[in-house]
């Protein structure tokens, strides 16, 4: 019996479960007794009692049985020689188990009379679409065919007790049903439970992303000494094959972190005053149909995926601006096709509908009587908006731009395309350079060799990136909460 | 509660008596009315502000006094629905003209709050605002000195002058309001606009806002919006009162708490509704 259909049987069972837990409240409510809880808590709860341990069960099942079916097919195996066939014990493993799914695709009249060798069970489970590896052996059909056998039964047991103690648990929730009984404050505590865990996914999975990137990091480091990764100036990783034992290649993170550096400040450069003047004409100057138009507007462009903005950036604006700059000097440019400027304009361009945005809220939260203060002294608009609500709303603006900047040293695409991949240490924003997140990605494709330093540095390069973020979100929360009370 | 507004009655009546010599209308009202939108706020005001004298707006809740104040130095502009018809002279010059910069105007008609509303700046600075946009101050000497007589004459001076750099924002709510007053004074306007300055502020603080408002009446000509019967009484000399955007009746003040006109009023002030 498949996991999915207990699991349908399970909440169907909760369903029925919930609609007679909530009939039995409302007939004992007979109006002598004020009840504790409504009548549907006592149908949640019934619910819940009889699809919760259920379901906890058929996975703990689920992952001790796959557990134990290992075991099994281990222990049937024949003693491993130095004449073995495959080469590893774990390949030997999911050979059997791949020939056994295989073979339960199989028709019953088949399976009874199951040939003996590989070759002439292959045909009859092509004939089913199901390819195998040509290095599975004889020897493992009648363990396959075992395997399965143990596996129907342990399943179905599965289900069975899984089947019963969904029932008892709503069987159990049923004769808890009385009037005082506090049915609503279980449901509340299981809520809460329930939120608790969601929001402890979140904070798990950045500890895990973290830990991943710790160890590759470490191991990274083994073989190329943190001082030359951190202060070198020179990235040259040297693609040699593996195990070729060629020379190591150089690490110098300066360069990418020049590039990231420098393409994110040319973009807030950008993004930065437009978003911040557009917010500004959207919260105090706009009339509400204005608003209604121009903000959708600008927040379309958020929607554009950077990849696109990417493409734009290569084929329209990078060969304009060459040419441009060609034609400025009379022959030769002075911008190449790919450059810091260009990638950091098209940044730029992304980023104002995130700028704009987040400071508009940020305006709009000023409140009026501070706006009326300032126009009853006979300050003019412009006055207001320069010398008091910019000031009042400047923490939060602080908080949005170093948000920007996370975002804008987490851009990959648009520099992959707009800034190229040469890892040049350079000033002038007319030349190509790159930045951390394109090399992780150079780094990571190809056929390299995964124990090699030229694809762990990619983990110590994440976690350069993961801190260096990190910290700006936390300045950002700093600034943003230290200041924030200043007008209530 | 009775003994003291009698006190203030009879206060009020020697005041009266002092005023009575320059009875030089500053701004005139004239069918003044006020759309929200569809809706009328405010119909047909006929109403006069002397100068050097205290006008004190009564009425229950939304019945346009606080809309009628916001004319008078065009802050309903800042509404985009609000629409003003009507006339309103100030110096006998109409203030709705289009030759009139409404940013002059307000600098010679200065508002205070009915919420302190300092800015997110310090104490000096919050003074300093006002004629710095103006221009009014050359040298930093010049600015200092305004600032310090401006809060002198707010009558805070003694209480803030050894920590003019610390944020306005962190005086206490009576503290903050006399700080507004310093601010609206700095740009030496012609007439002040208050609009509830009390109703955030605890009884001491508004005796102490009650008795300033008393001294600036020497220099300045003000317009107080109040809910206080007994404040309007203490602190006013002429009383117009408001009810679902009309004007019920104007007069002074001492003659508006004994023996009104108008059945309206006389149920408002001793307090049969609002």
């Amino acid at each position: 019996m498949s996991s999915l259909l207990v699991l349908a049987i399970v909440v169907a069972i909760g369903l029925v479960a919930f609609f007679i837990g909530r009939q039995r409240a409302a007939a004992q409510d007979d109006g002598r007794v004020k009840p504790h809880s409504r009548a549907h808590y006592h149908g949640w709860w019934a619910f819940l009692l009889a699809v919760l341990p259920a379901l906890l069960l058929l996975a703990a099942w689920n992952i001790g049985s796959s557990i134990y079916l290992d075991r099994h097919i281990h222990a049937a195996l024949p003693e491993r020689t130095a004449d073995s066939k495959v080469a590893s014990e774990a390949l030997d493993v999911s050979l059997v188990k791949s020939l056994a799914k295989g073979l339960r695709q199989l028709d019953a009249g088949t399976l009874a009379a199951l040939p003996a060798t590989f070759a002439e069970l292959q045909p009859l489970l092509a004939a089913k679409g199901v390819a195998l590896a040509s290095d599975t052996q004889d020897y493992m059909i009648p363990i396959a065919a075992e395997a399965n056998t143990v596996q129907s039964r342990l399943s179905l047991i599965g289900a069975a007790v899984t089947l019963v103690l969904s029932i008892a648990g709503a069987l159990y929730a049923f004769r808890q049903i009385a009037p005082r009984a506090r049915a609503r404050n279980n449901v509340e505590r299981l809520m809460l439970w329930g939120l608790l865990a969601a929001s402890t996914i979140a904070i798990l999975t950045t500890v895990g992303i973290v830990l991943s990137m710790l160890f590759q990091t470490i191991t990274f480091f083994e073989s190329v000494s943190p001082m030359s990764f951190f202060f070198g100036t020179v990235w040259d990783p040297r693609f040699a094959a593996a195990g070729s034992g060629g020379s190591q290649g150089q690490f110098g993170l300066i360069p990418l972190l020049a590039g990231t550096l420098y393409i994110a400040a040319v973009a807030l450069l950008v993004a930065v005053p437009v978003g911040l003047m557009s917010a500004v004409y959207m919260s105090e100057y706009a009339t509400p149909r204005v608003r209604s138009v121009v903000k959708p507007a600008l927040e379309l462009l958020a929607g554009i995926p950077t990849i696109v903005y990417g493409i734009f950036a290569v084929v329209t604006l990078g060969p304009f601006l060459r040419d441009l700059s060609a034609a400025l000097t009379g022959g030769s440019p002075f911008i190449q096709g790919q450059s810091i400027f260009t990638a950091g304009l098209v940044m730029g361009v992304m980023l104002i509908p995130v700028v704009s945005s987040l400071s508009d809220d940020i305006i709009t939260a000023v409140p009026r009587a501070m706006r009326d203060g300032s126009l009853g002294l006979g300050a003019t608009r412009s006055e207001t908006i320069k010398r008091v609500i910019l000031p009042a709303a400047l923490p939060g603006i602080v908080g949005a731009i170093l948000l920007t900047a996370s975002r804008a040293i987490g851009e990959t695409m648009i520099v992959v395309l707009a800034a190229g991949v040469a890892a040049n240490l350079t000033i002038n924003p007319f030349e190509a350079m790159t930045t951390i997140t394109v090399k992780i990605v150079n780094q990571l494709t190809g056929d390299l060799e995964f124990n090699s330093p030229q694809t762990l540095v990619a983990f110590a390069l994440g976690l350069t990136l993961f801190a260096l973020t990190l910290v700006m979100n936390i300045v950002a929360l700093y600034i943003v909460r230290k200041y924030r009370e200043q007008y209530e | 509660m009775n003994i003291m507004t009698e006190q203030s009655l009879e206060n009020a009546v020697g005041d009266k008596m002092n005023a009575k010599s320059n009875e030089v209308i500053k701004m005139r009202g004239d069918k003044v009315g006020v759309f929200y939108g569809e809706k009328q706020a405010l119909f047909d005001v006929n109403l006069d502000v002397r100068l050097n004298q205290v006008t004190a707006l009564i009425g229950p809740s939304g019945c346009g006094k606080s809309t009628f104040l916001r004319c008078l130095n065009r802050m309903n502009d800042t509404i985009d629905s609000a629409r003003v018809t009507g006339k309103i002279t100030l110096d006998e010059e109409d203030i709705y003209d289009k030759n009139i910069d409404v940013v002059e105007l307000r600098a010679r008609v200065g508002m205070v709050f009915q919420k302190p509303n300092p800015f997110p700046k310090s104490i000096y600075e919050n003074v300093a605002y006002g004629p710095r946009i103006h221009g009014l101050a050359k040298r930093k000497a010049d600015m200092d000195q305004i600032v310090e007589s401006s809060l002198k004459k707010a009558a805070i001076w003694n209480e803030v002058k050894d920590r003019l750099q610390e944020p306005g924002t962190g005086l206490s709510g009576g503290q903050q309001q006399r700080l507004c007053i310093a601010r609206a004074i700095a740009v030496s306007p012609e007439v002040i606009l208050m609009d509830e300055p009390c109703s955030a502020l605890d009884p001491i603080a508004t005796a102490r806002v009650e008795e300033l408002i008393d001294e600036l009446r020497q220099n300045y000509t003000i317009v107080i919006v109040t809910h206080s019967m007994q404040q309007a009484a203490r602190v006013s000399q002429r009383t117009a009162m408001f009810h679902l955007g009309y004007l019920v009746e104007e007069g002074a003040t001492d003659k508006m708490f004994t023996t009104p006109d108008d059945k309206r009023t006389q149920d408002y002030i001793t307090g049969r509704f609002g």
